[in-house]
Parts: C-alpha cells; sequence; structure tokens
C-alpha cells in the first residue's frame, strides 16, 4: 500500500460522502466531481490511460456540468432542510444500515477469498491502438448500438426537457412567478 | 539527437540531472519541466497583454499604453504591481470556500495541459500516448472552475456570465473535438508528438504539414472557431461581455484572483493555439527544408505568436455575436461541418491508391468540391431568405 | 505494493456510500448522483479485475468500463431531463412530493 494509493483512495472516499450528505446541493455536485476524479487517478495508477481521462472527459466535462445546470434550473440549490432527513428519522436510519449492511457483506467476501492476495501481475503494456483496433474489430456491433443509444438518448433528452407547446404559457407564468418570489 | 543548438534544452537538462543525487531524479526532473513550462508561458502572458493592448490601440486608431519604460513596454510589470497590491474583496453573501477555490481550478489544469505540447524536437514534457484526449480532458476541467467562480459570487451577473461560458463552452468542445479526429485518423496516433512527427516529411515541393491537404484547411478553420469560442475570445467572448454583464463570472473578483482568472484565460488561449501548431500547423517544423537550420523551438514560438497575433486582429475587427446566434451557428454549422471533414478526410486517405495521370488534382478536386458545396448550401440555407438590406435604425420614442 | 483487495475493498466503500445516498436523500438529483457513485464502483471493479486478471492483452474490462461510461452518460442526460420535467409539473425536486399518478 503506498503513500499515493492512500491519497487518492481518502479523495475519492471523502468526495463521495461529502457528495452524498452535504445540504447545499452544488457543493454535492463539485465534491461529486472530485470523487471522480480520484477515481480518474485510480484509473491511471491502474495503467488504462484510456478510459481515465474518458472519465475526466465524460464526468467531469459533461455529466458534472449537466448535474449543475440541473441543480440550478429546478432551484434546488437553496439548502433545503427537508432534503436531508432529520437524524432518528426511520427511513434515514433504515438507508444508511442497509448500506452498511452492503458494506460488510461486500469486505467479508472479498477479504475471505483467496483470489485479491495476488501482487500486481506484470504490465499488460495496452495501448490505445490496441484497444482502436479491438473496437473496430470485435466490439464493432457493441459500438454501433452506443453510437445509436447516444443518439437516441440525446433525442429524448430534448424532447422530455422542451416545454410542452400546448403548456407553453402557463410554464412560462409560473417560471415568472417563482423568480420574482426569490 | 540532431544538432546541438536544436537540442540545447534537452542537453542542459540531461546536464543538470547528472548532478542530482540518484534517489531524487524523478522530482528533479519533473521540476526541470515543469518549472520552464510555468516560466515560459508566464512571460509570453506579459508579452501578450501589451502586444494586444497595442495591437488593438492600432486598430481602434490610437497608441495604446506608451508611459511606462520605452514604448509602455514595462506596462505588464506596471499591472502586475497594481493587481497584487489591490484590495482582495470578497462579498459578504459569497461562497467564501469556493469564491477561494475558483481561481486556482481555472489555472491548474490549464497548467497541466501544456505537459503533452511539443514545443520542440524532444522537447514534451510529457509524451503520453492518449495525450490529445489527456489535453481535452484537462480542458474540460476549466469549465467546471468557471462554473465555480460564477456561482460562488452570488451575484446575478456572475450566474449569467458563468451559464452562459459553460453552455458556449460545451457546444464548442463537440466541434473542437471533432475537427481534430480527422488528424487522429490519418496520424494514427492519439499521441501529439507522433502527430507531429507525422506532418515532418517533404512532397511535391511542399511541407506535408496536414494544413497542406484539403480536410487540414477546413479542418484548420473550423479548430480555430472552435478555439476561439473555447477561449472565449471575441467574437465569441458574450461570456464576459463588458457591455452588457460587465465582466461575466470574473465581476466578483478583485486582485490577485482576478489576475489568476485573466492568467487563465490567456494560458488557455495560448494552450489552444499550441494544440492547433502541432495538430495542423507541423508542430516545430520548420516550413520549408532550407529553413531547418533554425531550432525547432524557435519555429513553434513563431508559429505560436502567428497565433496570437490572428486572434488580436480578430478581436481588433469582429463584433460580438448574440447567444442564439451563437448556439445556432455551433450546433447547426459547426458540427456538420466537421462531421462532413471526417468523411472528406476518409475520401482522401482512400484514394491514395487511385492510379491515374493527374489523380493528384483529382483528389483535391473531389475533397475540396464536396467541402464548398456544403458550405455553399449549410450557409444559404441557414441564413434562410433574410437579406441583408439597408441598415435602419430604431430610437427609443 | 497494492492488491487486488484494496482496490475491491474502496470500490466496496464506493458503491456502499452511493447507495446510502440514493436510499436516504429526497432530491431526485442527488439519487441519481448516488447511482452514479455506484456505477463508478462497478466501473472500477472492471478496471481492477482486468489488471490483476488473466489475458490482460484482450482489454476486455476496459472495454466493458469504455461502453459503460458512454452508457452513464446517455443515462445522465435522459435522467435529468426527466427530473426538469417532472419538476415543471409539481415544481419539487422531492421524491416524497411525487407521490400522485393524475397528470
Amino acid at each position: 500500500m503506498t503513500i499515493s494509493f492512500i491519497i487518492i483512495c481518502c479523495i475519492v472516499a471523502v468526495g463521495a460522502i461529502a457528495a452524498m450528505s452535504l445540504r447545499n446541493l452544488v457543493h454535492c455536485a463539485l465534491c461529486l466531481t472530485v470523487s471522480l476524479a480520484g477515481l480518474a487517478a485510480l484509473y491511471l495508477r491502474l495503467e488504462a490511460q484510456f478510459v481515465g481521462f474518458a472519465q475526466i472527459l465524460v464526468y467531469i466535462g459533461a455529466v458534472a456540468i449537466l448535474i449543475v445546470f440541473a441543480i440550478l434550473l429546478t432551484r434546488s440549490n437553496e439548502p433545503d432542510e427537508s432534503a436531508v432527513p432529520r437524524a432518528g428519522s426511520w427511513s434515514g436510519v433504515a438507508g444508511v444500515a442497509v448500506a452498511l449492511v452492503v458494506f460488510g457483506t461486500l469486505v467479508l467476501s472479498i477479504l475471505s477469498s483467496s483470489v485479491g492476495k495476488t501482487d500486481l501481475p506484470a504490465s499488460p503494456g495496452a495501448t490505445v491502438k490496441d484497444l482502436g483496433n479491438q473496437l473496430m474489430t470485435h466490439y464493432v456491433v457493441p459500438l454501433e448500438a452506443i453510437a445509436l443509444l447516444l443518439t437516441s438518448a440525446m433525442i429524448g433528452a430534448v424532447l422530455i426537457a422542451k416545454p410542452d407547446k400546448l403548456r407553453a404559457g402557463r410554464v412560462v407564468k409560473g417560471g415568472g412567478e417563482h423568480a420574482s418570489g426569490t | 539527437m540532431g544538432n546541438p543548438v536544436d537540442q540545447i534544452f534537452v542537453i542542459l537538462k540531461h546536464w543538470l540531472l547528472s548532478f542530482c543525487p540518484e534517489g531524487y531524479v524523478p522530482i528533479a526532473s519533473i521540476l526541470l519541466s515543469v518549472i520552464p513550462i510555468m516560466a515560459v508561458f508566464g512571460g509570453l502572458f506579459a508579452l501578450t497583454t501589451i502586444l494586444e493592448r497595442k495591437g488593438l490601440g492600432r486598430i481602434q486608431n490610437r497608441y495604446g499604453p506608451n508611459r511606462v519604460g520605452p514604448c509602455g513596454l514595462f506596462q505588464p510589470i506596471a499591472d502586475g504591481v497594481k493587481m497584487l497590491t489591490k484590495e482582495d474583496i470578497v462579498p459578504r453573501a459569497a461562497d467564501q470556500v469556493i469564491h477561494f477555490l475558483a481561481p486556482f481550478a481555472l489555472i491548474g489544469p490549464v497548467y497541466i495541459a501544456y505537459s503533452v505540447l511539443p514545443v520542440g524536437r524532444n522537447m514534451a514534457a510529457l509524451d503520453l500516448d492518449a495525450g490529445l484526449l489527456f489535453f481535452f480532458a484537462v480542458g474540460a476541467g476549466s469549465e467546471l472552475a468557471i462554473f465555480m467562480g460564477g456561482w460562488s459570487s452570488r451575484n446575478k451577473y456572475s450566474l449569467l456570465g458563468a451559464m452562459r461560458a459553460v453552455a458556449q463552452m460545451i457546444s464548442y468542445e463537440v466541434p473542437l473535438i471533432l475537427s481534430s479526429v480527422p488528424v487522429i485518423m490519418l496520424a494514427g496516433s492519439l499521441s501529439p508528438t507522433a502527430i507531429v512527427d507525422a506532418q515532418g516529411g517533404h512532397s511535391h515541393g511542399l511541407m506535408q504539414w496536414h494544413l497542406f491537404t484539403p480536410w487540414g484547411i477546413a479542418g484548420f478553420f473550423l479548430f480555430m472557431i472552435a478555439a476561439s469560442a473555447e477561449a472565449n475570445r471575441t467574437p465569441f467572448d458574450i461570456p464576459e461581455g463588458e457591455s452588457e454583464i460587465i465582466a461575466g463570472y470574473m465581476v466578483e473578483y478583485s486582485g490577485f484572483k482576478f489576475a489568476l482568472f485573466f492568467l487563465g484565460e490567456y494560458l488557455g488561449l495560448f494552450a489552444i493555439c499550441g494544440l492547433g501548431i502541432t495538430l495542423f500547423l507541423g508542430g516545430w517544423h520548420s516550413p520549408f527544408v532550407f529553413l531547418e537550420w533554425i531550432p525547432s523551438y524557435f519555429w513553434f514560438f513563431g508559429k505560436l505568436m502567428a497565433m496570437i497575433f490572428v486572434f488580436i486582429w480578430l478581436r481588433g475587427t469582429l463584433p460580438r455575436l448574440r447567444m442564439d446566434q451563437l448556439m445556432g451557428f455551433g450546433w447547426k454549422f459547426m458540427l456538420p461541418m466537421t462531421l462532413l471533414n471526417i468523411l472528406v478526410a476518409a475520401i482522401w486517405h482512400l484514394s491514395k491508391t487511385w492510379l491515374f495521370p493527374g489523380v493528384y488534382l483529382t483528389r483535391w478536386a473531389l475533397c475540396l468540391g464536396i467541402l464548398c458545396a456544403a458550405y455553399v448550401w449549410l450557409g444559404r440555407s441557414l441564413a434562410g431568405n433574410r437579406s441583408v438590406g439597408k441598415r435602419v435604425y430604431r430610437f427609443a420614442d | 505494493m497494492t492488491t487486488l483487495n484494496q482496490y475491491l475493498i474502496v470500490s466496496a466503500l464506493l458503491f456502499a456510500v452511493g447507495l446510502a445516498g440514493a436510499l436516504t436523500r429526497r432530491n431526485a438529483i442527488l439519487v441519481l448522483v448516488g447511482i452514479e457513485l455506484m456505477l463508478n464502483a462497478a466501473n472500477l471493479n472492471f478496471i481492477a479485475f482486468w489488471r490483476f486478471g488473466p489475458n490482460p492483452e484482450l482489454l476486455r474490462g476496459v472495454m466493458f468500463v469504455v461502453f459503460s461510461i458512454g452508457i452513464a452518460a446517455a443515462e445522465a442526460a435522459v435522467g435529468l431531463a426527466l427530473i426538469i420535467a417532472v419538476y415543471r409539473h409539481y415544481k419539487t425536486t422531492d421524491l416524497n412530493r411525487m407521490d400522485t399518478l393524475k397528470g
């Protein structure tokens, strides 16, 4: 266990816990970014260069921005008391308990298996070129499928989020009231 | 290793490393790569501010700064002293932590991006296999920094500026990456060093820069347009728009932090110009064989200065776009053109095996024809039947 | 040196944090964030198993993560669009208050 690994793990864990427990939603989104950046560093440690950079590009460059935009568009950035369950509330305790049980089970099963004790094997030396060759030969069908999926997701997202023409008047009016109230 | 003048910095680094104790060599090596990058591009920032103010002054028929030092050349130093000694004001309502972190979150990724740019022969600080992806990935980090700055200020102009900036940068990142895809495709590598090497040959009396191919010309122009939007330069500087939202996300910043934002913006411009040089303008290669004796880093920085000059020129010449025009241009024109350019690059590559007399000219004509036809058709259809007629002025009653 | 177990434990922790968040937070956006964290925990597992497992030259784990990242991006886009559409209707992103089927 090297120092850099411990530092990265702390960043990932603290970022994730903060993202799930802070009150201000924009802070949550920023902590999520920190956690995901740490995860990208872990990928780089595991010599998955392409995936690590893709992780930064997609998650920090796109998903985090998307989340931040959604937070601002839905006006949930004001700290909301009801967003965090009060200490001692039944659902909050139950949720954390379930998560702890899952974590305990996972850790127990990881520690009891004999697979994970081996040290890091020699570097596979996989280059981006190999990845590209695999994508264009063996994995070309999934690649095309994901292209279709992304296109349809983009069109779908635009259609869902677009204000309904018929309700346009009401929506604009509602938004205006809200804006003047704050 | 080539000639010693060309490699002087590489040799110098190895020479300095030979004095270093065994255990500290990796750290010393990193420092010897990082410190010159920080110093050189920081110095270039100071030089560019004075050049920009002088150049804009000339374009607008005035002198520009001419008080400090000979011809006003020490103006950047005076500016620096002013920035450092100014009071650092943080709004009471601001989110203190994020307001403080934002400028550093902007500067950090921008400096990291320089590490993959080959500024000379054997002079890339980090020769990554996926270097180009690295560049774009760290570039994506600056969007979040701008959002942090704008949101944490608790000022509607900053928030507006930040939202504009983020929306613009996301929209133009797509054409920026897509316009560099043909280069990656034909060079067969994501490594900037390999891309520069691919442009090193000579044929038909011409350098094999990617600029000198039909898809390269189109790609370079598309790249430059997207780059000026990414760097928030005129005509795409609506996130800052002094006349509408004062300075956008930087409104509530003063003193040193404002200077950092300013520095980050210029460094982002240099980085993206450097990438354009690497991708299309042959990196550190000289334009002609007989000029090879001039060291490679001179060529890189010469090209960089030329690109910066073009950006200053554009800033002095073009008016600012409107937000909807900017978005429409990005998604309706840039995106289809970049996609078509990938196709044209594929045609150019595949037609390499054709064998008949005059094949070179035919390939050029075919590829350029497709691009020009698309340009004219797309431009016409987007302009619609809006004709540019006599300008009508309306005044408030 | 780091072993496979350490990566797996980090991943388990990330998964548990994401699960706890998704179960306890009431804001729809945060639930989505929790799901993203769980997805990333799975990605870390894939990469770790790829690196430590046999036949790394086949790049199976890496491929899985590449596709997984693509799908996660699509999921986030559609999910957030749905949240915005729902917000437009209910004027809230609190999941406890979205309790009617009537439009």
